[in-house]
C-alpha cells in the first residue's frame, strides 16, 4: 500500500476516474489556471483542457445549477466548492433542484453530481469562513452526505460518489489535506452507509467523523492508559447513516459519546443520540454525551477559537461522565492534577 | 417557414391547450386539482411558435406555468391531466403536480417552482449537448419576473462566456406577460428595456409580438438556427399577456384593470392565427368547428382518464428519492 496525502488521494481519484470516463467534467472557481485554492486540482487543466476543467466566475448559484443541468443530460460533473461556506449561496440549487428533481419528475432523470470541497474550521478564519454545515445537508432527502476522515476513505468514497447516480455532498476538511495514510492500490472503493470501527473497545463507544476522528482516536489512546477501552466508530457517511453499527456497538459498551465540530443544537450528534436512544435504550448505562463546537459564530482570536472547537480533552471528560468516574485529562495530569481536590 | 399547411397542426394544438386550461380551472374549482394552478391562456403563441420550430431531439425547460409545454411536445393530455389530479398515471406518477410536469422522453426537462431557479439548469444542459458532440439546442423559457433573480444574471454571464467558444447552444425566451404575480415590469425593473439585460452579457435579443404565432415562429427559427450553428446563446423577448389570474387563487387582481385585460383579449393569439389561416384559404368555419370539437373530445377524454386513474400506491411514497441504494439508512 502506498502512503499518500488526503489531497493527493482526492486528486489521483479525479484523474483515474476522468481517464476512464469522458462524461466527467470539473467545474469551480480557481480550479484550473490557479491550480485549485487547496491545489486539489493542480495540473488538471493542462491534462484535460478547458472543456473538462471549467474555471467559473464567482457564481455559486450559476455553476452549481449548471452542473445539475449537465447531470440531467448524462454528464458526471464534479463541482469544487472553494469552501462549503460559499455553498449557502447555492443552497437553492442544491436543495430545491439537485435533491428533488428525481423525485418530482417521477424518476425520469438521475442527477449524478458530486459537490466537493473543505468543510469546517480552518485557523483564525473567523465567523463566515469556519462553518461545519453537514447537518444542513444531511437533513435533506435526495442527497448523500459523505465525510471522509482518512486518505483511503477520501479515495474510496470519492470513487463511489463519482460512479453513483445521485447528488453527493462530499465534505473534505482543509486541516486534513496534508495528512497522510495508507491507500490500497487499484480500483479501491468504500461504499456509502458502512461505518468503520476505527478502534475496538468494550467500555464506551465514541462516535466521530471527518477531522474529529483524529481527536476521538487520541482520546481513546489516552483513555487506554487510564484503563478505559473505548470503541471508536468513524461514520464515513452521514446520509446514508449506518445505524446498525452504531446501535450494535452501544449494546456492547452501554455508553456513548458523540463528537462533532458543528454547533450543538439540531446537529449530527443529536441525530445519533436519538438513533442510539431508539435502538439501544435498554442497554444504556448513562445518558449519551455530546461533544460539540461552541454555540457561537466562530471568533477570530486564536485562544477563543480553540475554546470553540472540540478536542481530545473534551472527549476524555465526556467519557468520564458516562462512566461516572474521575479521569484526569492529559493537561490536568501535566499540570499536577489538582482537580482531584 | 416550412409552409402554412404545417401551421394548421399547431393551430390545432393551440386550441387544445386553451381548452385544456379551461378544464383545469374548472377541475380546480371542483376540488379535483390541488395546490397551485397557473394556466397559460393568452400565451399560447409563444410556446407553440418556439416548440414548432424545435427539432424532435432538442430540449426545453420552463417555469411552473408549464402545462402547454408538455402538451405541445406531445405528451398525452390524459397523462398531463392525471398528473394535475395527483394520479399514478400522471407524467410524474403524481409526485410533481401542476408545477413539475416532465416528459424527458419528449425532450421536456420540466417545470420548476422556484422563480429563476431553472435557468442555470438549462445553461448546463446546453453545455452538455455540445460537449456530447451534438448540434441539439436547449430552449429556456422564463418570465419577466425571473429576470430579477440572481440565478438569471449568473447564468446569462456564464452563457455569454461559454458562447465565446461555441459551447452554449442555449435559446432564452422571455415571456413578458407584463407581470410577476401582481408586480408589473415597471414596478420591478429599474430598466424596463429587458433586452438590455441580454446585450449586457453579449447575448443578442430580438423582441417579437408574442400574440402572433407566425411572428414568434419566424423569430424562433432565426434564434434556433443561429444558436445551432454558432453554439452561442440567443434571446427573444416575446411580448404577451396572461388572460387568467397569476394562479387559480388570484381572483380579485387588484393590480390590473378589467379594461386592460379586455384590451389584451382583443389580441388573443388564437383568433389572430385563425385570421392568418383564413386569409390563406386554409381554414373555414366548418374546419374551425371540427378542430374545436376535436379539442373538446380530447380534453373530456383526458378528464375521464384522470378521474378513473388510481391514486399513487402508498408504497410509492419512498420511491425515486435516490437512484442508488446502499447499506445504512437514508
Ligand atoms: C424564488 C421565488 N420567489 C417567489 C416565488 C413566488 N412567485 C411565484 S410566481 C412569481 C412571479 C413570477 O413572475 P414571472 O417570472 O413573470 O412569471 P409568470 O408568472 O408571469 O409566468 C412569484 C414571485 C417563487 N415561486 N420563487
Ligand atoms: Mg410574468
Amino acid at each position: 500500500m502506498a502512503i499518500v496525502s488526503y489531497r493527493e488521494a482526492i486528486r489521483s481519484t479525479l484523474i483515474e476516474e476522468m481517464d476512464r470516463d469522458l462524461t466527467i467534467v470539473l467545474l469551480g472557481e480557481e480550479i484550473g489556471l490557479y491550480q485549485g485554492t487547496f491545489r486539489v486540482t493542480a495540473d488538471l487543466l493542462a491534462r484535460y483542457g478547458p472543456g473538462r476543467v471549467i474555471d467559473t466566475p464567482t457564481s455559486e448559484t450559476g455553476f452549481v445549477g449548471a452542473a445539475i443541468g449537465m447531470a440531467m443530460l448524462g454528464l458526471r460533473p464534479v463541482v469544487e466548492m472553494m469552501t462549503w461556506n460559499f455553498s449557502l449561496v447555492a443552497l437553492d440549487q442544491i436543495v430545491n433542484n439537485a435533491a428533488k428533481i428525481r423525485y418530482f419528475s417521477g424518476g425520469q432523470v438521475d442527477i449524478p453530481l458530486v459537490i466537493r470541497g473543505p468543510n469546517g474550521a480552518g485557523v483564525q478564519l473567523s465567523a463566515q469562513h469556519s462553518q461545519s454545515l453537514e447537518a444542513i445537508y444531511a437533513h435533506i432527502p435526495g442527497l448523500h452526505v459523505v465525510t471522509p476522515a482518512t486518505p483511503a476513505e477520501a479515495k474510496g468514497l470519492l470513487r463511489t460518489a463519482i460512479r453513483g447516480n445521485d447528488p453527493v455532498i462530499f465534505l473534505e476538511n482543509a486541516a486534513l489535506y496534508g495528512s497522510k495514510g495508507e491507500v490500497p492500490e487499484g480500483e479501491f472503493v468504500v461504499p456509502f452507509g458502512a461505518a468503520d470501527v476505527a478502534r475496538s473497545g468494550s467500555d464506551v463507544t465514541i462516535v466521530a467523523y471527518s477531522r474529529m476522528l483524529a481527536a476521538a482516536l487520541e482520546a481513546a489512546e489516552y483513555l487506554a492508559g487510564e484503563g478505559v477501552e473505548a470503541e471508536v466508530i468513524n461514520l464515513r457517511t452521514l446520509r446514508p447513516l449506518d445505524r446498525g453499527t452504531l446501535v450494535a456497538s452501544v449494546k456492547r459498551t452501554h455508553r456513548a459519546v458523540v463528537v462533532q465540530e458543528q454547533w450543538r443544537p439540531f446537529g449530527t450528534a443529536a441525530e445519533i443520540a436519538a438513533t442510539i436512544a431508539e435502538g439501544a435504550f435498554d442497554a444504556l448505562d448513562a445518558p449519551v454525551e455530546r461533544v460539540t463546537g461552541a454555540d457561537v459564530p466562530m471568533p477570530y482570536a486564536r485562544n477563543l477559537e480553540l475554546l470553540a472547537l472540540p478536542n481530545a480533552e473534551d472527549i476524555v471528560r465526556a467519557v468520564a461522565r458516562t462512566l461516572y468516574r474521575e479521569i484526569k485529562t492529559p493537561s490536568e495530569r501535566s499540570s499536577g492534577g489538582q482537580s482531584d481536590g | 417557414m416550412a409552409d402554412l399547411r404545417s401551421v394548421l397542426s399547431w393551430y390545432r394544438r393551440m386550441v387544445l391547450v386553451r381548452r385544456f386550461e379551461e378544464e383545469t380551472e374548472r377541475a380546480f374549482r371542483r376540488g379535483k386539482i390541488g395546490g397551485y394552478l397557473h394556466v397559460y391562456s393568452g400565451q399560447e403563441a409563444v410556446a407553440a411558435g418556439f416548440i414548432s420550430a424545435m427539432r424532435e431531439d432538442d430540449i426545453c425547460f420552463t417555469s411552473y406555468r408549464d402545462h402547454a409545454f408538455a402538451l405541445l411536445r406531445g405528451a398525452p393530455p390524459g397523462a398531463v391531466m392525471a398528473e394535475l389530479y395527483g394520479k399514478a398515471t400522471g407524467l410524474a406518477r403524481g409526485k410533481g403536480g401542476s408545477m413539475h410536469l416532465f416528459d424527458v422522453g419528449r425532450g421536456f426537462y420540466g417545470g420548476y417552482g422556484i422563480v429563476g431557479g431553472h435557468i442555470p439548469l438549462a445553461l448546463g444542459a446546453a453545455y452538455a449537448l455540445r460537449y456530447q458532440g451534438s448540434d441539439r439546442v436547449c430552449l429556456c423559457f422564463l418570465g419577466d419576473g425571473a429576470m430579477n433573480t440572481g440565478a438569471f444574471h449568473e447564468s446569462l454571464n456564464m452563457a455569454g462566456l461559454w458562447g465565446q467558444t461555441g459551447q452554449c447552444p442555449l435559446v432564452l425566451i422571455v415571456e413578458n406577460n407584463g407581470y410577476a404575480m401582481g408586480t408589473s415590469v415597471a414596478r420591478s425593473s429599474a430598466v424596463t428595456d429587458l433586452a438590455a439585460r441580454f446585450t449586457a452579457y453579449a447575448i443578442p435579443c430580438e423582441r417579437v409580438d408574442g400574440m402572433d404565432f407566425l411572428a414568434v415562429r419566424l423569430a424562433a427559427e432565426r434564434a434556433i438556427a443561429e444558436t445551432r450553428t454558432s453554439g452561442r446563446p440567443t434571446a427573444v423577448e416575446a411580448i404577451t399577456y396572461r388572460f387568467a389570474g397569476h394562479g387559480a387563487a388570484d381572483v380579485v387582481q387588484p393590480y390590473r384593470s378589467k379594461e386592460e385585460v379586455d384590451q389584451a383579449r382583443r389580441r388573443d393569439p388564437i383568433p389572430t392565427l385563425e385570421g392568418h389561416l383564413h386569409a390563406a384559404g386554409l381554414l373555414d368555419d366548418a374546419a374551425m368547428a371540427a378542430i374545436r370539437e376535436e379539442a373538446e373530445q380530447a380534453v373530456l377524454a383526458a378528464v375521464r382518464y384522470a378521474e378513473e386513474s388510481p391514486a399513487p400506491p402508498p408504497e410509492s411514497l419512498y420511491a425515486d428519492v435516490y437512484a442508488d441504494t446502499y447499506g445504512g439508512e437514508a
